[in-house]
């Protein structure tokens, strides 16, 4: 009944969730690395066009709403407990 | 018709239709019926009032000026809603677990329910917010200013004045009728919510159909477009990297701490699970919000004369080509982005001001009176929508004395420095459990200076409030105190530089003063709570099962809900946990329902002090408390669920010692009985056997000595037939072999029978009773019952000490059942023995009065014979028994088990 002792090693799926955790974290600072990028574009002309980091701005959108929408929904809110799981995956 | 004329007909229809929107969704939430409304797509639509008119409008006169920066103020939310793993995800079970009201609240209770940092928040989120509703009111009045310049019929449109106090009535008025409705500030507003994400379509649509015209229909395709950028003023990406930067940050740290984003976020959530929806569909409804706004822009900068306003682009656009429909569907989109911001704004500021400065305020001019129920409810919505109405008006005010000047335009980026003050609190307090509230109050307070001084006061302009000197030399001449150039940091931009500064003095005296301050015990117990929510979400604070006194308990409730619920609700909660009479075990669940009973009368900090007087210390259980010390976390999890195991074994213990004492109660009153019964038996046997052997032995005895000593026998015959008729009553009873004669007849010639019988008239018991309340006829075994009567009216007069003894009769009806309660006003019956008077054999004391303690256990078993009950009911003014029984009783039960046994042979 005590959630103290955890096992060092985790199920696969419990480690999956792990890792998922982990890519949401993580996304949120990709994106504003991402984001932050145009500032170091110089073009021939020296700044970059506007349509040129408006196409990369908003195709960098739909990426991060996609990659968001996927790690969300696949997320669970509790991870199940290690081994707690075990009749359903082999 | 003129354009404007139909303008106005579609304003009106459209706020018709919202307040029947708005209606509609309150109605069905109301009944039940409003599974729709708790959707995480309505959830997404409500947070999309973080694009309000400065962004429907203001995006493109931003992009118009400066590119393609306008886009930052959308992707500082798009980090935030995809990082709600991180942040959101918190925020939101914290409020939900805390029963959060506005953001004030929960940094108030962050930091030790601390009502002085509460109204510190309060102040500073109704200082950044006012102008921002101005802002509002101004996009609405210009927009409608725009209309009639192109409309060359409108003969005159009233100053715009007018129109924005129009509207600010109108805004008012819809959100006291749907913001107000309830006063639990948890409760969900149904209706606002359904309204706002309706207009969040409407705005959405209106900015596409107005980004498809342009694109499509003037630029000539997505190729032209391009073009058109590419040759625009706007064509090369010169953003400076601070502002790119910054503006991102700050969009992001402001979508956090924006009241009315925290409102619809936190405080009007149903799910915690619609965060999941929102992480990406949120981002998805920003990026098409400003999909068009750099075309639109640049068409606009290109097709435009010059010195057109390029804020209005969006409306002017499509007016300039003749496009009436689409600028009005594009002038409802503004309207709606306006209307739904100062909605929300005003009730998350209104919940605010009310619960943190006017009913503290309030309660401590009114005094204690004001603990009453009913009257603080009236109280708290009455302050609820004056603040409305305030804050509204304020907004109005800033509009009317700044005369809606291109000043306004500027505020969007001032109120969200402002806001953004909270941030350092707020996210210390979520993720840091040394953060204390002398640092939170040192960091807000550095914070909002800076912000006042640096750009909030400079917004006004030169001259307006600080001087032209200070701005030129600094406060008191020092150059290192001018406004724009704090420090010397000359050439900064104004908002970055305010930004940078507030915000680096503001962490900086959060992190100092909560390392040099310590922290009170609510403050510690509330920082393990809201850091390690995760791990703790469970733990309510309860009562720890301390044994209060039950029956003070049922006194108190009789006294605050009435004695009928009071003893409805006790004598419930006793069955369920098992226990007969109306005495419940004062179990933690017990006294937690009880608490929450008694705050829907005297509200919950009342009910709560009133338990926490009878039952002793409470509210912050073992649990809590375990949180706060991390260390030994571990191993004192465990002795607390030890010593919630070993409290459950007391309970368990106290009630087996119980039954214990009550089996050794009977045993000795079983010896009791025997010996009594054998005396009993023995006194008339002896006299019997003596005066037979007088008769037998003595041949000389006179006919009147002959007749005296057989009278004598006799007698004593009589009253052993007596005393063995009772115990063959009583076991004809429980054997359930009895014969139930059911009549129909008054409740009040049984009881005159039973007065008269008990023999009451020549005693000094005095009965006092209600005759018209008795007039109830009833069907049942009326005898038996009057048996009963009898029996408790004896027993009355026998042991009633009162000078002089009373019995007061009350009879009434209850559910079809008839609820006779007798109560004397003697001392009643100890408690300890409050327990077995419905035994065989119990007697009270050793009485002299005669009987054999039969009497109280053939009333109960005959009560239960004409499906009733007869109980001793607590806390009275003496010895009270309840009879209760079925008004019509039932012909099936007339069949005993035994007579239907034998009838199946």
């Amino acid at each position: 009944m005590s959630p103290e002792r955890r096992p060092v090693f985790l199920a696969r799926r419990s480690y999956r969730q792990r890792r998922l955790g982990d890519a949401a974290r993580l996304l949120p600072i990709a994106a504003g690395v991402l984001m932050i990028l145009p500032l170091l574009w110089r073009g021939p002309e020296g700044d970059p066009g506007t349509a040129t980091v408006m196409i990369y701005i908003f195709g960098l959108w739909v990426v991060l709403v996609g990659l968001s929408a996927l790690i969300s929904r696949h997320l669970r809110a509790r991870e199940p407990e290690a081994g707690g799981t075990g009749r359903g995956d082999v | 018709m003129s354009v404007l004329n139909v303008l106005v007909l579609v304003c009106v229809c459209y706020v018709a239709f919202l307040f029947a929107v708005a209606f509609g969704a309150d109605r069905a939430a109301a009944r039940g019926r409003g599974g729709w409304l708790r959707s995480p797509v309505v959830y997404t639509l409500s947070l999309s009032i973080y694009c309000t008119a400065w962004t429907f409008y203001g995006a493109v006169g931003f992009a118009a000026r400066s590119g393609l920066e306008f886009v930052t103020i959308y992707l500082g939310p798009t980090l935030i809603m995809i990082g709600w793993w991180w942040t959101l995800r918190r925020l939101v079970r914290v409020g939900r677990h805390q029963r959060i009201t506005s953001i004030a609240d929960l940094i108030s209770s962050r930091y030790g329910k601390s009502n002085l940092l509460a109204v510190v928040v309060t102040v500073l989120a109704v200082i950044g917010t006012t102008p921002y509703i101005a802002l509002q009111l101004q996009s609405v009045t210009l927009s409608f200013a725009a209309f009639a310049q192109a409309d060359p019929e409108a003969i005159h449109l009233s100053d715009m004045q007018s129109t924005a106090l129009w509207v600010a009535v109108g805004l008012t008025v819809f959100t006291v009728l749907f913001g107000t409705r309830n006063l639990d500030a948890n409760e969900r507003h149904h209706g606002v919510v359904m309204a706002i994400a309706l207009e969040a379509v409407v705005k959405l649509c209106a900015l596409l159909a107005v980004g498809v015209f342009v694109v499509w229909g003037l630029a000539g395709g997505i190729g032209g477009t391009l073009d058109r950028i590419e040759v625009s003023e706007i064509s090369r990406f010169e953003v400076s990297g601070s502002r790119w930067v910054g503006l991102t940050l700050l969009s992001a740290a402001a979508f956090i701490c924006l009241p009315r984003i925290f409102q619809v976020m936190v405080v009007e959530n149903e799910d915690e699970e619609h965060l999941r929806t929102a992480a990406w569909a949120f981002p998805a409804y920003l990026m098409l919000m400003s999909l068009f706004v750099i075309p639109i822009a640049a068409v606009g900068l290109d097709l435009m004369p010059e010195g057109a306003n390029p804020d209005l682009f969006v409306l002017t656009l499509p007016l300039m080509e003749g496009r009436d429909s689409l600028a009005i569907l594009s002038f409802l989109g503004g309207f709606s982005s306006a209307t739904s911001m100062v909605i929300v704004a005003a009730i998350a500021l209104s919940t605010m001001v009310s619960n943190h400065v006017v009913m503290p305020l309030w309660l401590r001019y009114s005094g204690n009176a004001a603990m009453m129920s009913g009257d603080v409810r009236k109280v708290a919505i009455m302050a609820r929508r004056l603040s409305i109405a305030g804050v509204v008006f304020l907004g109005y005010l800033y509009f009317h004395l700044s005369g809606g000047g291109s000043a306004l335009a500027a505020i969007g980026l001032i109120s969200f420095v402002g806001v953004t003050q909270f941030l350092p609190a707020l996210m210390g307090g979520l993720f840091w459990r040394g953060a204390t509230r002398s640092g939170a109050l040192a960091g807000l307070g550095a914070g909002a200076i800076i912000w006042l001084y640096c750009l909030f006061l400079p917004s006004f302009g030169p001259s307006a409030v600080l001087p032209q000197a200070v701005f030129d030399h600094g406060l008191w001449g020092i150059a290192w105190l001018r406004p724009y150039a704090l420090f010397g940091t000359n050439g900064m931009d104004p908002v970055i530089h305010a930004l940078m500064w507030s915000m680096l003095l503001n962490v900086a005296c959060f992190i100092l003063g909560s390392l040099l301050s310590f922290p009170e015990p609510l403050e510690r117990l509330q920082g393990a709570q809201f850091v390690d929510v995760f791990d703790h979400s469970g733990t309510p604070g309860g009562w720890t099962g301390n044994m209060a006194q039950s029956e003070d308990l049922l006194v108190m409730s009789q006294r605050i809900m009435g004695a009928q619920e009071a003893q409805a609700l006790f004598s419930d909660a006793a069955r369920r946990q098992g226990v007969a009479g109306y005495l419940p075990e004062p179990s933690p669940d017990f006294l937690q329902d009880l608490e929450r009973v008694l705050a829907g009368s005297v509200g919950a900090a009342t009910a709560h002090a009133m338990i926490s007087q009878i039952v002793g210390g409470a509210a912050v259980s073992v649990e809590d408390l375990m949180a706060v010390a991390d260390e030994t976390a571990q191993i004192m999890e465990y002795s607390t669920q030890l010593e919630a195991k070993s409290q459950e074994l007391a309970r368990t213990a106290r009630q087996l010692r119980q039954a214990n004492e009550k089996l050794t109660q009977l045993s000795v009153q079983k010896d009791g009985f025997l010996s009594q019964i054998s005396h009993e038996l023995r006194t008339p046997m002896t006299s019997i056997r003596a005066f037979s052997e007088i008769l037998r032995d003595t041949g000389d005895l006179t006919p009147e000595e002959q007749e005296k000593y057989a009278s004598i026998i006799h007698d004593e015959t009589v009253r052993l037939t007596r005393l063995l008729d009772d115990l063959l009553d009583l076991s004809v009873l429980e054997s359930g072999q009895v014969e139930i004669n059911t009549q129909t007849g008054q409740l009040c010639d049984v009881l005159d029978r039973a007065e008269r019988a008990a023999g009451v008239k020549d005693t000094a018991l005095q009965v006092n009773r209600d005759r018209p309340s008795e007039e109830i006829t009833l069907t049942s075994d009326l005898d038996r019952l009057a048996q009963v009567f009898i029996n408790l009216i004896a027993n009355a007069r026998k042991y009633c000490d009162g000078t002089p003894p009373v019995l007061t009769i009350r009879a009434s009806l209850q559910d079809a059942r008839v609820v006779v309660d007798l109560v004397d006003n003697g001392s009643g019956i100890p408690p300890e023995k409050q327990t077995v008077i419905f035994e065989k054999f119990s007697r009270i004391g050793q009485t002299t009065a005669d009987g054999a303690g039969l009497g109280l256990a053939i009333c109960r078993e005959i009560m239960e014979r004409l499906g009733g009950s007869v109980s001793y009911v607590p806390g009275q003014t003496g010895a009270a028994f309840r009879v209760s029984l079925p008004r019509t009783r039932q012909a099936a039960a007339d069949r005993s088990p035994q007579d239907a046994a034998q009838a199946s042979h």
